[in-house]
């Protein structure tokens, strides 16, 4: 008799907790960039292809949970929030699992590893551009406290002044890769040339780590403002 | 004449047969969706649910259930046309009876979407229609039954918005949500009582036989004012049990203290939920009930001004209560285990525009879908932004359900409405 249930049936499966997860999983593989530069750093290969092991294995979790996102999000659902603006919300948050398992790929294919004297910089750059990826899963989990005070008032507001340090931490970044790149455009000369450009390929990539995490917080914004 | 003289007793049997299968059906099925929104968002166990319906179903069936019923008895068809042939009377509300609790049966093993009064009011349309004659019918009153249909899911889905925006405002979005909460869930509560109360003094006392008057000149005024101080005993006792409510830290959510605090008013809101769904839904049972037996007892006459006997509402209350013991409480699991994404915040909101909407409907005689109103109400706080995910095809699937519903409880009526004519006579 459940079949014939019209209240039963009027609810569909919320998309908070589903992207909720696939942020945190996704951020789990931007998370492990930082131990696999050290571990190249230390010039241990082992540690580092298990690492790249698994940030390949989050990255495919993350496909599989935004796919499932994607096939619960059907047309007739009627969502506090436009259905669009959740779609390209996941959308985003699948760029920044891909662009960390994009460096992952281009440091284990290459066995890459920064010359001794640009380490600690490089190292630096690492965690300052995984760091807002971080602080957009914090504001990604204010999701279900927004739709129960229904995407209004005072947390919007705190949702906003989340996102406005994750803007700053990704600001932070690109001033980073600045200096890193003069440092780097002074020592090309003495380097192998593929190398020199593989090196500017992935210091590039980690900035994208940064700007997709910042994307995701302006879809955040985008969802939010009415 | 002679008919009813000599098969009055059979038919007594059957009418009574005929109402009590509808009224458990009712309560096997229908209750569940009234009772599975407060088991969904875990404000109630199953239990606590089937008690609550137990007590309030019968208390609205008998304490305000007496317009509805008059509805169905004497309000669609008009009794005067029929006055020589009290028997097509009798055969009409029995195939009626017959012909909604068939399609009911039918409809829930095939796990099509139905609705009880939807099914009893085509029946009767139909078997008047085509059995009687096209004048039989007081369509104008066809006609408000069918605009309340639309109206009822509107008006509810319009209050419970509102009834959420107002928690929004005034619970939700303040610095203590929670103690906020404590302090002016009272207020609803208050709102469940007088409602429930004001129903009972205004439509059900009467027929219990007590006459109230508190000197405030008019029955309406004194029902205001003793509603008024019920609602105030309802909230202080409302607000003793919020006492009991602890906040606890809780990091995955800030507002899960805020919601078990709403779960103790949605314990209210389900009573009053329970109480109109009583009101309304059992009148789809007893209403031809109470048609042939008043025939029957006037010995063939009909009479559109004969008060109805109450123990006819008793019949439709406890076989309500008989439908959610055997049957109803395992729907309610499964409707609740579906429901899980609403939280008591909204939940109560949904009810208590549901449960208003239902109580003045019984109030004022009109026969409405339960379900579709709370679905409507459901709706209206989803377009308040405060549900995650709600399905839409559904409100294609209600329109669907009537578009089916009245042909076929309409066809089966006059089915069995020939049948039954063939087999005891016509004058």
């Amino acid at each position: 008799m459940a079949g014939s249930n019209i209240l039963g049936n009027l609810f569909g499966r919320s998309p908070i907790g589903p992207i909720q997860e696939h942020m945190q999983v996704a951020n789990q593989a931007v998370q492990l960039l930082p131990a696999l530069m050290r571990a190249t750093a230390a010039e241990d290969w082992d540690t580092a292809r298990a690492l790249h092991k698994e940030i390949e294995q989050a990255e495919r979790a993350a496909d599989k949970l935004k796919r499932s996102v994607r096939r619960h999000l059907p047309k007739s659902l009627f969502l506090p929030v436009p259905r669009s603006d959740l779609l390209s919300l996941v959308s985003m948050q699948d760029s920044v699992a891909n662009t960390a398992r994009d460096v992952a790929v281009i440091i284990i294919g290459r066995n890459m590893r920064f010359p001794e004297s640009l380490q600690e910089a490089v190292l630096e750059y690492t965690e300052a551009c995984c760091a807002p990826s971080n602080q957009a899963l914090l504001a990604i989990q204010e999701l279900d406290e927004l739709l129960e005070v229904g995407f209004s008032g005072r947390e919007v507001k705190l949702v906003e002044a989340m996102l406005k340090q994750l803007d700053k931490m990704e600001r932070r970044t690109d001033k980073m890769a600045i200096d890193l790149c003069a440092k780097l455009f002074k020592l090309e000369s003495d380097l192998p040339p593929v190398d020199v450009m593989f090196y500017y390929r992935v210091l590039s990539l980690l900035g994208t780590v940064a700007d997709d995490a910042e994307a995701v917080g302006d879809r955040l914004q985008v969802l939010m403002a009415k | 004449m002679e008919i009813i003289a000599q098969h009055g007793t059979t038919f007594m049997v059957l009418a009574c047969l005929f109402g009590f299968f509808m009224a458990w059906g009712i309560g096997a099925n229908d209750v569940a969706n009234a009772m599975g929104t407060s088991v969904g968002s875990r404000a109630l166990t199953i239990t606590q649910a089937i008690i609550i319906a137990m007590i309030f179903e019968f208390a609205g069936a008998y304490l305000a259930g007496g317009e509805v019923t008059a509805t169905i008895r004497k309000g669609i068809i008009d009794a005067e046309v029929m006055a020589g042939h009290p028997e097509l009377m009798v055969y009409g509300m029995l195939a009626s009876l017959l012909a909604a609790a068939t399609w009911l049966l039918i409809a829930s093993v095939q796990g099509w979407p139905v609705s009880t009064t939807h099914s009893i009011v085509g029946a009767i349309v139909g078997f008047a229609a085509v059995g009687i004659s096209v004048e039989a019918i007081h369509w104008d009153k066809v006609g408000s039954i069918v605009a309340s249909w639309v109206v009822s899911p509107l008006m509810a889905g319009t209050i419970s918005y509102w009834l959420f925006i107002s928690v929004k405002y005034l619970i939700l979005d303040t610095d203590d949500p929670f103690h906020r909460a404590k302090r002016i869930i009272p207020v609803y509560m208050w709102l469940v009582g007088f409602m429930i109360s004001m129903v009972t003094l205004v439509k059900g006392l009467t027929h219990v036989g007590i006459h109230l008057d508190l000197g405030m000149g008019g029955d309406f005024a004194n029902a205001a004012l003793a509603s008024s101080l019920i609602g105030l005993l309802v909230a202080g006792f409302g607000a003793l049990l919020l006492r009991r409510v602890e906040e606890v830290p809780n990091e995955q959510n800030r507002f899960y203290s805020v919601e078990r605090v709403f779960a103790i008013l949605m314990v209210f809101t389900a009573c009053s939920m329970a109480f109109a769904h009583g009101s309304n839904d059992v009148a789809n049972a007893v209403g031809p009930l109470a048609a042939v037996a008043s025939t029957v007892q006037s010995g063939g006459v009909i009479s559109a001004k004969a008060a109805m006997p109450w123990w006819i509402l008793m019949v439709g209350a406890v076989g309500i209560v008989a439908g959610l013991a055997t049957y109803g409480w395992r729907v309610i699991a499964t409707v609740g285990r579906k429901i899980t994404e609403l939280t008591p915040s909204r939940g109560f909101a949904a009810e208590l525009g549901a449960a208003g909407t239902v109580v003045i409907a019984s109030a004022t005689g009109l026969p409405i879908s339960t379900t579709h109103t709370l679905v409507g109400a459901v709706l209206g706080v989803g377009f308040a932004r405060g549900i995650a995910a709600l399905n839409t095809r559904i409100i294609g699937t209600i329109f669907m359900s009537w578009l089916i519903t009245l042909p076929a409880g309409a066809s089966l009526a006059i089915i069995f409405f020939y049948i039954l004519k063939a087999i005891f006579g016509f004058e």
